[in-house]
């Protein structure tokens, strides 16, 4: 995989409710791109600019694979779409597909690593969420698609910032960090971002998995001035703890600039566990066999493995029940030898996960 | 080894055909190459060329293209636009009886006449391969799910072939008592058009793309392997409980094309490395024609005798390749 990685051409997703602003995050990769040109892929075309760029129009078909796996499915139209797009090859140097308000992300996902044809032409570069601040609580209150599109994301532009008072900014990023901890989340006015931030991000690469140390993710997170009110369920410290967000338990109050939702209408949630050393046999038959029977619940999952006597860190990622995983480098001396996994999805189970996962420490 | 004589496209090879002596190479950059005629090259589709086909009567290619346009090439390098679907990528493409043409773009098909009447047909789901019966006028779509039949000139409901999964390429037996199709799994499904009788075809490592049928449709020739996979359809029931020919097996390199010689009991074979071998059916008997290089083989065809053979590759590489003078 990594070695043929280089001559692939890279693909981003864009998901967004209806909106939210995803066409003038698109005209601004458009127009501010210097010299790349992109093949994009849109369900209608709208007021998009396109000079130097290759613009294709593809209604959504989603394909439920023939192997009984119910969220086994891919986008049809797009492995049509790439395969013409590669009788084309010198002609762009990115695909971008822009994904309808309602679209779930899986499906667009899931065609770069379960069709053998696209899968050599083209590799998922990052899924980008575009959010609207004002009305994605709503959203999220009304339909499963704005949750999924959080959770599925790599990257999260938290638009409209402008048309929201800081506190009302604080509650809805805590909402959005509730479903998905790991995303990068940048706050922007009218899409402005710098493209990089958003292309070539290299988010399901294993060479390149995001450091899964919650300092990390801390330190992000202030870059952005984000500051929490003492009550806001917000936890900084969950990823240790596999936290598992459970609003029921006794001790939680909200103040008031949390923007917890009391009717728990949130169903994805993230998991994050932390152990020693692994056998890697237990830990193989054991993540096959979880996203085997819980892989239509499992949105993303990700981790960074110490197997016992393994000089080198082992990197997993999956999407449902794809699974793959790698060796990525030696550890080095001077971090901490530790296994990490994070698990996002709807109606996990974080108790029984934590219990499996402990139970692939080597002895 | 054959004589081959080369020729540089400037892009993928997506088609390769002999319209009358003249050999015509269509690339996806949107030009139409030509070896033996009085033209070399002619600009057809703006915005890419998806997909080619020669017309039934053998003088023409038909193209579409990214740029919505429908168009017949001759062998002198004439374009005639047959259609227009503006800002619709035609990448299924078809050619008919009585100089008919049928193309698609996502969920709607349309066959034009030879009359320039333009007829259209629409599917719940996307379009995914075309195919006009042998007799009559009748137009075969896959699509997700199976195959729908339409009439073309008369009014009546279309006939349905269900068989769950996404159907890509679609060929009717050319005595039109088959229909196969090739699936996004790794198979081939087929019906016995009498009674709508299912067959599965199976066991192949990769996904079937390329689909030829051998003189009197007595094989159906498939890449998708690392050997040219020929399933016998000459008894009652098809290739039902009958194993296939392997030819041209090779450990190191998968079959990208192939295509069955016209009259001869023999198939040409392009392999993902370039390589292209034609291999006879009873003794398995082969003969290098060109040596690995320049992409995958994408595009195979024969002239109307079978003497020469035409072949392109992803990479631009073409050539006719002469096995008798």
């Amino acid at each position: 995989m990594s070695e043929a990685a280089d001559s692939r051409i890279p693909v981003t997703v864009l998901t967004g409710y209806l909106g939210a602003g995803k066409t003038t995050l698109l005209n601004r990769i458009l127009s501010e791109n210097h010299g790349t040109r992109y093949a994009v892929i849109v369900n209608e075309f709208g007021e998009i600019g396109i000079d130097n760029d290759l613009l294709v129009e593809s209604d959504e078909e989603v394909y439920e694979m023939n192997n009984g796996c119910i969220c086994c499915t891919v986008r049809g139209d797009l492995i049509r779409t790439v395969e013409n797009l590669m009788k084309r090859k010198g002609a762009f140097d990115a695909i971008i597909v822009e994904t309808t308000g309602v679209a779930d992300p899986a499906p667009v996902a899931q065609t770069f690593f379960m069709d053998d044809d696209v899968r050599e032409a083209a590799k998922l570069d990052a899924v980008v969420a575009v959010v609207d601040a004002r009305h994605v609580q709503q959203r999220l209150k009304d339909t499963k698609e704005a949750e999924d599109q959080i959770a599925f994301s790599d990257v999260i532009l938290l638009n409209k910032t402008d048309l929201v008072s800081a506190e009302e900014l604080t509650g809805v990023e805590a909402a959005i960090r509730k479903i998905n901890p790991y995303a990068k989340i940048h706050h922007t006015e009218r899409c402005q971002i710098a493209i990089s931030d958003v292309l070539d991000r290299g988010a399901f690469e294993l060479d390149r998995i995001l450091d899964l140390d919650p300092e990390f993710l801390k330190k992000a997170e202030l870059a952005h001035d984000h500051e929490c009110g003492p009550d806001c369920d917000h936890d900084h410290d969950h990823h240790h703890h596999g936290h598992d967000h459970d609003h029921g338990h006794a001790d939680h109050e909200c103040g008031p600039d949390c923007d917890h939702d009391h009717e728990d209408t949130h169903s994805v949630k993230s998991f994050s566990f932390t152990v020693g050393d692994l056998d890697p046999k237990v830990f193989f038959d054991w993540i096959n066999q979880v996203t085997q029977l819980q892989g239509p619940n499992i949105l993303r999952m990700k981790g960074i493995l110490s197997f016992k006597d393994d000089p080198q860190r082992y990197v997993v990622q999956g999407i449902h029940m794809i699974v793959e995983g790698n060796h990525q480098r030696d550890w080095r001396d001077d971090e901490k030898r530790e296994s990490r996994i994070v698990f996002i999805g709807r109606e996990l189970d974080g108790a029984a996960l934590k219990t499996a996962f402990e139970a692939c420490v080597a002895e | 080894m054959p004589v081959t004589a080369p020729l540089d496209t400037d892009g993928f090879v997506v088609s390769a055909s002999f319209l009358g002596d003249v050999a015509a190479f269509a690339s996806g950059e949107g030009s139409v190459f030509f070896a033996g005629g009085p033209e070399t090259q002619t600009p057809v589709h703006k915005n890419g060329l998806l997909c080619a086909t020669p017309s039934l009567d053998g003088k023409s290619l038909i193209t579409g293209g990214g740029d919505g346009r429908i168009c017949k090439v001759h062998s002198d390098g004439r374009v005639e636009e047959l259609a227009e679907q503006p800002r619709k990528w035609i990448d299924i493409i078809a050619a008919g009886p009585q100089d008919s043409v049928a193309y698609a773009s996502g969920r709607t098909a349309w066959v034009r006449l030879k009359s320039g009447e333009i007829k259209e047909f629409q599917l719940p789901r996307a379009f995914a391969g075309l195919a006009f019966a042998p007799k009559g006028m009748r137009l075969a779509a896959s699509r997700y799910d199976g195959v729908t039949l339409f009439w073309v000139n008369a009014a009546g409901d279309p006939q349905e072939l269900s068989w769950k999964g996404a159907h890509s390429l679609v060929t009717y037996s050319p005595e039109g008592k088959y229909l196969v199709t090739t699936m996004q799994e790794n198979a081939l499904h087929g019906w016995r058009l009498a009674d709508s009788q299912d067959m599965r075809m199976t066991g192949y490592p990769g996904k079937v793309k390329s689909v030829s049928w051998s003189a009197k449709g007595k094989y159906l020739a498939t890449s998708g392997a690392q050997a040219a996979i020929l399933w016998p359809f000459m008894g009652k029931s098809g290739p039902m409980g009958q194993a296939p020919l392997e030819l041209g097996v090779r450990g190191d390199s998968m079959v990208t094309t192939v295509c069955c010689h016209p009259t001869e009991e023999m198939v040409a074979i392009g392999y993902q490395d370039g390589m292209v071998m034609a291999v006879r059916f009873h003794d398995n008997a082969e003969v290098l024609l060109r040596r690995p290089g320049a992409g995958p083989v994408s595009a195979l065809a024969w002239d109307k005798k079978g003497n020469r053979l035409a072949f392109g590759t992803e990479e631009g590489a073409a050539g006719v390749i002469t096995l008798v003078d």
